[in-house]
C-alpha cells in the first residue's frame, strides 16, 4: 500500500502518464488475481466496491424490478436484510427461508417458496454469528431450475475456504477485503460468473470511468459500467497483497488451521459450566466463528472483563443481524462471539477459554 | 525509423490486460496517452511496431481482449 502511494500515486485510468499507468497496473493485477482465486475466466467480471455491503446493494438494486420475487435465509446479516426490507417497500416480494436453531438450512424449505417469479436468491455462505455454512451448491441448482440467479454473501468465507464459483454454481459473489482475504478495510467487490448477462444489471452509480469520455451515457463495458468514480487504489493494492499472502499460504492449509482452532474453541468452552454454545458445534460444517451465552451473566459484562482483565477481544450483542439471533433464540440479548484469525494459535485459544472460565467463576 | 501503430481500447482494464499479454510474449510496446486524432475512448493507447500488426491483432483476438480498433501512426 505504501509502495503504490509512493510509486504509483496517479489516478488509475484517467491519464496516460506514468503514475496513472502504474496505478492502473496495480488495480488490474489485483483484478486478475481475484478472478483467478474465485474461478472466473474474465477478469473484467471482478467489480471493485467499497465493501461487501456495497456489492450486495449493487446486485439487489441492479437486478430486482417491480413485481420480482427474491428469496433469502433467516440468518442473513443486515447487509442483505436491510436492502431487502427497503426494496420490499418498493413492491419487491420477499420470502425468508427459516433456518434451524443451529443456523442450518434445509433446501426443501427453499423449494417450497421459490416460484417462476423468483428473480434472485440471496444467501450468506456462512453465518457471521455462529459460522454455520449453507449448502450453496444445492441452493444454486434449485435457484437455476426456477430460472433465478444466486447471489452469495461471502464476507465470512472468501479467503477462508477454497471457492470456485463455477463449480458451486454461484452467479454473483460479494466479498470484503478486510476479513479472511487479509486486506485493509474499505475495499470489497462483486465477482460475476462468466455466463451472467450483465446488460440486465443496472449500475448503482453512474459517472466518470476514464473510458468513452465522448459520451454522456454510462458505458456498458465491464468493469467500468459498475465502477464510476475514482478507484480505491490503496485499498485495491492492499487487497492484492493480502490475497497474495493467502495464495502463498495455501487455502487448504488455512482451512485446516481454522478448523483446528474452531475445535479447540468448542472443546474449551463446552467444559465450562453454565456456558451454552450455539451453531452446529462441528468445524466441518462451519467457519471458525463461535457464539455463546452464560446463564445468569450478561454478555456485555463478560466481554468487558475478557478485554480488560485478560486481553481477550470479543464482540457481543446482535452482530448486525437480528434475523440470525431470532433464529438462534438469542434475540434480543445476543451472544458473546469469539472469532479467531489466521495468526491465532491453539494455545491462544486455550488461554481465551480459560479466561472465560475465570470470568464466569468470579 | 520505426513505423508505429496504436491499439485503442474502450476500458483501461483492457489496456492493462493487453499490455501484460503482449509483454509476456516479448513484444516491444509502450502505453501512451491516446493521440487526439483518434477521438476515442479510453485515455491510454498501446503503441506497437506496425510490422507486428497482424501478429498482435491475432494475439488480442485469441485472448479475447476487447479493443476498439488499430491505427497506424504517421510520424
Amino acid at each position: 500500500m505504501t509502495d503504490v502511494l509512493e510509486h504509483a500515486g496517479g489516478n488509475p485510468g484517467r491519464s496516460g502518464h506514468r503514475l496513472s499507468i502504474a496505478a492502473a497496473r496495480a488495480v488490474y493485477d489485483t483484478r486478475e488475481e481475484i478472478a483467478h482465486f474465485f474461478g472466473v475466466t474474465d477478469p473484467m467480471r471482478v467489480i471493485f466496491t467499497s465493501s461487501a455491503t456495497h456489492a450486495i446493494n449493487l446486485t439487489l438494486r441492479g437486478i430486482l424490478k417491480l413485481g420480482d420475487h427474491v428469496v433469502t435465509s433467516s440468518i442473513e446479516h443486515n447487509a442483505v436484510m436491510r436492502p431487502l426490507r427497503n426494496l420490499e417497500k418498493q413492491n419487491i416480494r420477499l420470502s425468508i427461508v427459516a433456518c434451524a436453531a443451529d443456523g442450518t438450512l434445509d433446501v426443501k424449505d427453499l423449494i417450497k417458496v421459490i416460484d417462476s417469479n423468483t428473480r434472485l436468491v440471496v444467501m450468506t455462505h456462512a453465518s457471521n454469528v455462529v459460522g454455520t455454512l449453507l449448502p450453496i451448491a444445492e441452493i444454486a441448482s434449485i435457484a437455476h431450475q426456477a430460472g433465478a440467479l444466486l447471489l452469495v454473501d461471502a464476507a465470512q468465507t472468501a479467503g477462508a475456504l477454497p471457492m470456485d464459483i463455477q463449480a458451486m454454481g454461484i452467479d454473483l459473489l460479494a466479498f470484503t477485503g478486510h476479513k479472511e482475504l487479509q486486506g485493509p478495510p474499505g475495499i470489497g467487490g462483486l465477482v460475476i460468473a462468466d455466463d451472467v448477462d450483465t446488460t440486465k444489471i443496472e449500475p448503482l452509480m453512474c459517472g466518470g470511468t476514464g473510458s468513452r469520455s465522448e459520451s454522456e451515457e454510462q458505458p456498458n463495458d465491464l468493469p467500468d459500467k459498475f465502477e464510476s468514480g475514482t478507484a480505491n487504489l490503496v485499498g485495491i493494492a492492499g487487497l492484492g497483497a493480502g490475497l497474495k499472502w493467502v495464495k502463498d499460504k495455501a487455502i487448504n492449509e488455512i482451512r485446516e488451521h481454522m478448523k483446528e482452532l474452531n475445535q479447540a474453541l468448542l472443546d474449551g468452552l463446552s467444559i465450562i459450566p453454565r456456558v451454552k454454545i450455539y451453531g452446529t458445534l462441528d468445524p466441518e460444517r462451519s467457519v471458525a466463528i463461535v457464539s455463546f451465552t452464560v446463564t445468569g451473566k450478561s454478555v456485555s459484562e463478560i466481554a468487558l472483563r475478557l478485554d480488560e482483565e485478560y486481553g481477550v477481544l470479543s464482540r457481543v450483542g446482535l452482530h448486525c443481524t437480528p434475523a440470525a439471533h431470532k433464529t438462534l433464540g438469542t434475540f434480543p440479548e445476543g451472544t458473546v462471539r469469539l472469532a479467531p484469525g489466521i495468526f491465532t494459535t491453539v494455545s491462544d485459544i486455550q488461554e481465551a477459554t480459560q479466561a472465560v472460565a475465570k470470568v464466569i467463576k468470579s | 525509423m520505426t513505423q508505429y501503430g496504436v491499439v485503442l481500447f474502450y476500458t483501461t482494464s483492457s489496456v492493462m490486460r493487453a499490455e501484460k499479454l503482449l509483454k509476456t510474449e516479448g513484444h516491444s510496446i509502450k502505453l501512451i496517452p491516446t493521440p487526439r486524432q483518434f477521438s476515442s475512448d479510453c485515455g491510454i493507447a498501446l503503441r506497437f511496431d506496425w510490422n507486428y500488426c497482424e501478429e498482435i491483432k491475432l494475439m488480442l483476438d485469441e485472448a479475447k481482449v476487447e479493443y476498439a480498433n488499430m491505427h497506424s501512426l504517421d510520424t
